[in-house]
Parts: structure tokens; C-alpha cells; sequence
């Protein structure tokens, strides 16, 4: 067999909404394609995108990512709603049930992995090495590398929509349903190698950035003077590597039940299901406070710059967050006390559960005295802060109550944990990456974002928020279970009604950040940034130009203090020494190895998925002989004269950088 | 920054935090040992599992009936000679003796040989007799642990050979002893997640 398991039969020429979506889909990129060939931009995005080690650069392409599979999530998100707002009673809505569990699947998986995960992970590689005082992450091309892998993933996910199915198990695949007994199909396995790919390049990137972060900081910054954003990301980043070796485990004893008859998790031969879910739920847990600790830092940056105030409590809000990056690896089985594991058990972990949420509570404390007394400046991402407090703490307090596991027992798999976890991620993780992504846009591209789009967009976010989901509190105490296609009982139908209202308010928050995009772009003279620091900024970010050079600092700052840059404004310590000159900064190339490896990786996993066991051999050959020719690559570097790092520091001066 | 740069800083010293960025050689070095940390964090899963796993036999065959343990000692033996050889190989690469480092590192390179062609032959019989992955979930578990040592074994194996190359192409560039010293580091974390599969599932069998 050639093709394996792929004919044309893959298509679902015969679903009207798939092939709409195909077609739709297909034009975008097609007309994207040609209008970028068309202006001969193909060059420019390859030798200053595509191939860039530039961690600035990097981590742009990882917001983009991220932004773009928002709305791929986000449709499913209104599919959903919508099919919830009508299949009641008699009517059975327009997504029949196996299209509705892919769906719900795909949202999942896209929403944590694919938005979620890049977003933050884009905003780690922005702002950290600026924030550190260096001038590029530990390991740029291994940088590159890990987006490379990442949009691998995306791609791959992407593909199941037109060619194939995909998982229809939920967003954690849990056995026995995923294994091949139950799951026949192609879905399964694109979920698991999607994740495959894009995991390592998660793993990859957390040891880059943890390698940054604790041996390359500019000199004077030692631990207790580091911007809280840089701990919250160490923290991060610690968990990424202690914690998706695991998932990368558990995945693979799963593609070798289903590709090699393997019995770890069937129900036959002595496998054992339930040992599936407690894996997955120990990298599962501390991928949630992979997700939230940054948010937190972006509040903590956002509070302290806007209340004009050194952040409250800063060794305070370290420990805190230190506290939670250990304690997250202890409350994984509150996800499934209803599995049996004994009223022992689930009181430590239900105990352990309620203990995590204290150092979260010093922390909404430590940003309210931030804010107690300051001059307090109502800008979009203090907006963002606001709305976060107000609408995390309702999620940690439904949290805390799930905590108690003789009410879990009620509440499990209902639409209550749905709100709940919506809740968090939603008020905690998305209004974290949009505060951070405002803050740090005119840093990245030298002018600031339309802040009257951008207050709309926060309201769309909040109301739509509470629209959407304080009725699947409700409905969930009602007795309605998460996952549920179609229900009979007419009285949940007002509910269903306006959480559909909710999901339109979010789509135009939505819409609303593409307008935002767009005019900000077009009135970028009046918005222009001139000075690097349109926030009044505290932290070494804001010392430099806007955008920064490729080097970012000319001389590493020197740094004495906390907050060394608004230090250094109020003249109580200065950035550089007198035997800080000025000598010629040596940058790393640019790499093509990160697009060939995620080339390559796409076609091995597509290979994989399909069985085209050829095809797959030529890839991982592919693979191997990039990483060769990667290995006997000239240890070139680009020099900077010092005279031209003179001359962009003149013209940023000038206003004209 | 070395010690005779503190000291000129005026008899004050700099606390290794606040000392700037580290050198190439350490962040390189730093950034391999969490790799390797986390390549450890995936066996830790396996373990979990084989542990979870070592009784659900159904029926089939159980490890204290399928291990050779003759054979697993001088498997044993072979992978921690092939650390010492590895170990002395490093030291030749300080000293930038190249025929010492040949000789040393394609030792390594034999001794890793011999202990992949014993699992090899182990995994081999074990299927001959009808105990295959397929056999039960603590089969399953058990190729699984045992095997992923293994692959970890050639790949280091591959990487081996390509960094005798490299001393041939390239000589004892920086970046080349950078890969030799996170090669050394890679194949020491190979013996010591073997004495854990050695003591877990060839002395622990039942």
C-alpha cells in the first residue's frame, strides 16, 4: 500500500459545512500566497522572518500563530454555542453528534495548545531577554527551531479539519475510548502527533528560556532585583521541563497501544486506563500554571507601571510564585476524584487543592495595595488587570468549592467545571495575554495600539465573558453534563440562550482586535513611540529603542536596583559605567534548519497518521541530514562596529529610529 | 569571568548572580544538563508505568521466569566500562590529545556496540519464547523502558560516530569539545538510568 490508509475517500466532500470551511480557508491562503508573491515579499519574510534567530522577531511569529488559531478555536467555540441554543427538545440542531465531539475535541486541543501556549510562550521570548539586560536567548536557532516545530502542530491540526477526522475523544484523549478498538479512525492519531511535534518544541523552548533566565542576565542583575514577569516566566518555564516529558511519555505509550498493539492502557492484557489519566493529569495540572504564572507577571508589570509604584510585596510575590510552581505538581487527581482512589487520597489532594490557592490570594493582594495609592493611569492593560481580579477570583473560588471532593462528586463533568475552568483560563490566561500584548506592542513595532478599540475590546471580552458563562454555572448545578450534544429539559434553553448572546459579544471583541490591528496600523504616525518608553515603564524593556535594534542594547545595562530603569530615571542609580564602553557586539546568522526540521516534521507526522511507513522513513532521513548539515555549519557571526551602533542610538535620538 | 578578574575588581567581589552573562561553554553546558533532566523526567513516566504494570502478567510469562541475568551482568558491565572509556575519552579531549581521544571514544563506541547487540539477543529470545510487547501489559512496559534505554544507547551511538567525525573535519574546535563535553554528560545519564533498570526490573523481578 503506497498511500497507506489515505485515499479519497480522507475528504468529506459530502459536509456542506466542511467543504464551506474548505473553500473559505482555501481562498485566504491562496490569495495571501499570491499577494505575497505578487509584491515580491517572499525574500523579505524569508531572510527576516522565517529564518530569523532574533528573539523579538520569534516571538512575534508566536502571537501571530496564536491570534490566527484563535479564531480557528473560537469558531468552534460559536458552533458549539449555537447548537446548544437550538438542539432542544424535538430539535436535534444542525451538528450531528459525531461532528459535535470533534468539534468539542478540537477546541480543546486548539484553545490550550495552539493559542494559549504560543501566545505566552511569544510573549516569554519577547520580553525576557529585554527585561534581562542581554541581547538574545541562550540558544537563538534552537529558538527558531522550537516555532518551527510548534507551527508544525498547527498545521497538522489544521490538515484533519479537510483530510481525515479528528479526535473525537475530548481534548485529553483519555483510553479506553482513544485506543484503536474504539477509535479506528485518523483522529486520534493526528491529535497525538500534532502534540507530539509541537510538545518538543514547547520542551525545547522551555529549556532555552530557563537557561536564559538563570545564566544570562546583565550584569548586576542578580536574582532578587529581576522584573517579577522574568520570575513568573522562570517559573514557567521550569514546569514546561519537568512536566511535558511526561505528557511526551504518555503519548507515546499510546501510539504504541494503537500503532503496535501494545497493552498499556487497553482494557485487555492487563493495561490499566486509569493509569493514562493520572499521567496525564501530572503534566496536565502544571500546564495550567505553565499558562497562568506569566499572565500573573504580565498584571504584575501592568499594576506597577500604571499605578506608577514599585510593585507591592515583590519577595512577596516571588515566593508566591515559587510556591506555586512546586505545589502545582501535587493536586493533579482533583481532576478525577470520582475515579475511586479512596476518601484518603482525595482528602490530601482536596487539601493540597485548597493550599494552592493561598499563595494565588497573596498575590490579588500584593496588585491591590500596588494599586492603593498610586496614580493610577487608565490605560488598556490596566483595563485588562482590572477585569482579571475581579473575574479570576470568581474562578478560584468556584475552584477552591470544586476542591472539596464530596462536591466534586456532584459537579464533576458538569457544565459548572466548564464555567469554572472558562473562568480561569479565560479571565486569567486570555486577559493576560492581551494586557501583555498591549503593553508590549509599541515595543515591538514603535507605536502604540488604538486604546479606544483596544477599552472596546476589553468590554466585549468582559460582558461577553459573563455572558457566557455565569449560565453554565447555573446549568451545571441544574444538573446539565459538559460534552452533551442535545438535551430534552426546556428550562436550561433561556441559559443556552444567553451564553450564545455571551459568545457573540466575545466574537466581537474579536472582530474588534483585527479592526484595532488594522487602524493602529494606519495611524501609526500619530501613535509613534519616539522615546522607547510610552508607559512611563519601570523595567529595562523601556531603556532601549522601540523597536529595539537587532542587538537590543548597545552596551548591557548595568543594573543596581529593582525596577533599574525607572531608577535610573529618578537619577538614583545609572544604567552604564565608565568601564561600559562601547565595543562591537558579535549577532548569530540567521538559520534555515528550524523550516526544514518543521518541514520535515509535518511530513513524518502526516506520514504516521496515514501509515505511509515510505514516507515517513524519507522524512526522518530529511530530518537527520538537516541536523548534519546544521552540524558542520560555520560558526559564522555578524559583527556590529560600534560606529553603527553610535549611529542608531543618533537617530533614535533624532526620533526618527 | 574568571578568579583573577574578581580580584581586580578592587578586593570586591561580584556574587556569581550579578557577575553578566556566562560564558558560551556553561550556558551550552547548563542548557544540556536540564535537557538531559527532562530526558529523565520521560523515564521517571516509564518507570511509573512499568511499576504500575509488572504484575498484569495475564497470564503470560512473568520477568523472573524470562530474565537471563547472566546475560543482563554483562550487559551491565559492558555500558559502566563503556562510561569509564567515555570518561577518559573527556580527558583526552582537555589534554587536545587526538589519538588518545580516537582510541577512547571508539572504545566507547565498541563497548556501547556489545551492550545493544545483548539487549538485542535478549529481546530476541524473550519474543522466540512468545513473551513480544503484544504478550501483556507488563511486556508492554517492559520493552518500553528497557527499550528506550536502548534507542537512547544508539542514538548516542550515532552521535558518537558523527563527533569522531567531526574531530576529523574540524579538529578540536570550541564548538566541537562543547558537543564532546554534552556528549560525555549524555552517555554518564545513560549508565546511571540503567542502574535503575537493572535494580528495578532485573533485580526487583518476581
Amino acid at each position: 500500500m503506497t498511500l497507506g490508509k489515505l485515499s479519497w475517500a480522507a475528504i468529506p466532500f459530502d459536509q456542506p459545512i466542511v467543504m464551506g470551511t474548505l473553500a473559505v480557508v482555501g481562498l485566504g491562503v491562496a490569495s495571501i500566497l499570491t499577494l505575497v508573491t505578487y509584491k515580491g515579499w517572499w525574500a523579505y519574510l524569508w531572510r527576516e522572518w522565517m529564518t530569523s534567530v532574533d528573539h523579538k522577531r520569534i516571538g512575534v511569529m508566536y502571537v501571530i500563530l496564536a491570534l490566527v488559531m484563535l479564531l480557528r478555536g473560537f469558531a468552534d467555540a460559536i458552533m458549539m454555542r449555537t447548537q446548544l441554543a437550538m438542539a432542544a427538545g424535538g430539535a436535534q440542531g444542525y451538528l450531528p453528534p459525531e461532528h459535535y465531539d470533534q468539534i468539542f475535541s478540537a477546541h480543546g486541543t486548539i484553545m490550550i495548545f495552539f493559542v494559549a501556549m504560543p501566545f505566552v510562550v511569544g510573549l516569554m521570548n519577547f520580553a525576557v531577554p529585554l527585561q534581562l539586560g542581554v541581547r538574545d536567548v541562550a540558544f537563538p536557532v534552537l529558538n527558531n527551531v522550537s516555532f518551527w516545530l510548534t507551527a508544525a502542530g498547527v498545521l497538522l491540526v489544521n490538515l484533519s479539519l479537510f483530510v481525515g477526522e479528528f479526535a473525537r475523544t475530548g481534548w485529553l484523549a483519555y483510553p479506553p475510548l482513544s485506543e484503536i478498538a474504539y477509535s479506528p479512525g485518523v483522529g486520534v492519531d493526528y491529535y497525538l502527533w500534532s502534540l507530539q511535534i509541537s510538545g518538543l518544541g514547547t520542551l525545547l523552548s522551555g529549556i532555552n528560556l530557563t537557561t536564559t533566565i538563570l545564566k544570562m542576565r546583565a550584569p548586576g542583575m542578580g536574582y532578587s532585583r529581576m522584573p517579577v514577569f522574568c520570575w513568573t516566566a522562570l517559573a514557567s518555564n521550569l514546569l514546561i521541563v519537568a512536566a511535558f516529558p511526561i505528557l511526551t511519555a504518555t503519548f507515546a505509550m499510546l501510539l504504541l497501544d494503537r500503532y503496535c498493539g501494545f497493552h498499556f492502557f487497553t482494557n485487555e492484557a492487563g493495561g490499566n486506563p486509569m493509569m493514562y489519566i493520572n499521567l496525564i493529569w501530572i503534566w496536565g495540572h502544571p500546564e495550567v500554571y505553565i499558562l497562568i504564572l506569566p499572565a500573573f507577571g504580565v498584571f504584575s508589570e501592568v499594576v506597577a507601571t500604571f499605578s506608577g509604584k514599585p510593585l507591592f510585596g515583590y519577595r512577596s510575590m516571588v515566593m508566591a510564585t515559587m510556591a506555586i510552581c512546586v505545589l502545582s505538581f501535587m493536586v493533579w487527581l482533583h481532576h478525577f476524584f470520582t475515579m475511586g482512589a479512596g476518601a484518603n487520597v482525595n482528602a490530601f489532594f482536596g487539601v493540597m487543592t485548597m493550599i494552592i490557592a493561598v499563595p494565588t490570594g497573596v498575590k490579588v493582594f500584593n496588585w491591590l495595595f500596588t494599586l492603593y495609592g498610586g496614580r493610577i493611569r487608565f490605560t488598556t492593560p490596566l483595563y485588562w488587570a482590572l477585569g482579571f481580579m475581579v473575574t479570576f477570583l470568581i474562578g478560584g473560588m468556584t475552584g477552591v468549592l470544586m476542591a472539596l471532593p464530596p462536591a466534586d462528586f456532584v459537579l464533576h463533568n458538569s457544565l459548572f467545571l466548564i464555567a469554572h475552568f472558562h473562568n480561569t483560563a479565560i479571565g486569567g490566561v486570555v486577559f493576560g495575554v492581551l494586557a501583555g500584548y498591549t503593553y508590549w506592542f509599541p515595543k515591538a513595532f514603535g507605536f502604540t495600539l488604538n486604546e479606544r478599540l483596544g477599552k472596546m475590546i476589553f468590554w466585549c471580552w468582559f460582558i461577553g465573558f459573563y455572558l457566557a458563562f455565569m449560565p453554565l454555572y447555573a446549568l451545571g448545578l441544574m444538573g446539565a453534563t459538559r460534552r452533551m450534544q442535545h438535551y430534552s429539559d426546556m428550562s436550561w434553553r433561556p441559559w443556552m440562550l444567553v451564553a450564545l448572546c455571551g459568545a457573540v459579544f466575545i466574537f466581537a471583541g474579536i472582530a474588534l482586535t483585527v479592526a484595532q490591528l488594522i487602524v493602529s496600523i494606519r495611524q501609526r504616525d500619530r501613535h509613534r513611540d519616539r522615546t522607547g518608553d510610552p508607559w512611563t515603564g519601570r523595567t529595562l524593556e523601556w531603556s532601549t529603542t522601540s523597536p529595539p535594534p537587532p542587538w537590543n542594547f548597545g552596551r548591557l545595562p548595568r543594573v543596581q536596583t529593582t525596577d533599574a530603569h525607572w531608577a535610573s530615571k529618578q537619577g538614583a542609580a545609572t544604567l552604564a559605567s565608565e568601564s561600559n564602553e562601547l565595543t562591537s557586539v558579535h549577532l548569530p546568522c540567521n538559520s534555515p534548519t528550524g523550516v526544514f526540521l518543521g518541514f520535515f516534521a509535518v511530513v513524518l507526522g502526516f506520514a504516521m497518521i496515514w501509515h505511509i511507513y515510505w514516507l515517513a522513513a524519507c522524512a526522518s532521513l530529511g530530518a537527520l541530514a538537516v541536523g548534519l548539515i546544521h552540524a558542520w555549519r560555520p560558526e559564522k557571526e555578524i559583527e556590529i562596529a560600534p560606529e553603527e551602533i553610535l549611529a542608531h542610538e543618533a537617530r533614535a535620538v533624532r526620533g526618527v529610529a | 569571568m574568571s578568579a583573577a578578574d574578581l580580584t581586580a575588581d578592587g578586593g570586591h567581589e561580584t556574587p556569581l548572580s550579578e557577575q553578566g552573562p556566562a560564558p558560551k561553554q556553561v550556558v551550552v553546558g547548563y542548557g544540556f544538563w536540564l535537557f538531559l533532566l527532562s530526558d529523565i523526567v520521560i523515564f521517571s513516566a516509564l518507570f511509573a508505568a512499568y511499576a504500575v504494570l509488572s504484575d498484569a502478567t495475564a497470564n503470560g510469562p512473568a520477568g523472573v521466569r524470562l530474565f537471563d541475568r547472566q546475560r543482563v551482568f554483562i550487559e551491565t558491565v559492558c555500558l559502566l566500562a563503556s562510561s569509564v572509556t567515555c570518561g577518559f575519552g573527556s580527558l583526552a579531549v582537555q589534554k587536545r590529545n587526538l589519538t588518545h581521544a580516537y582510541v577512547w571514544l571508539i572504545a566507547t563506541l565498541a563497548l556501547g556496540a556489545s551492550f545493544l547487540k545483548l539487549e538485542l539477543s535478549e529481546f530476541g529470545a524473550m519474543m522466540a519464547m512468545g513473551a513480544g510487547p503484544s504478550r501483556s501489559a507488563f511486556l508492554s512496559a517492559f520493552y518500553t523502558l528497557v527499550g528506550t534505554h536502548g534507542l537512547h544507547v544508539t542514538a548516542g551511538m550515532a552521535w558518537l560516530i558523527v563527533m569522531l567525525t567531526q574531530l576529523r573535519t574540524l579538529g578540536f574546535q570550541p564548538m566541537v569539545r562543547r558537543r564532546l563535553f554534552c556528549f560525555g554528560l549524555f552517555w554518564h545519564a545513560l549508565d546511571i538510568v540503567w542502574i535503575g533498570v537493572f535494580t528495578i526490573v532485573y533485580l526487583g523481578a518476581h
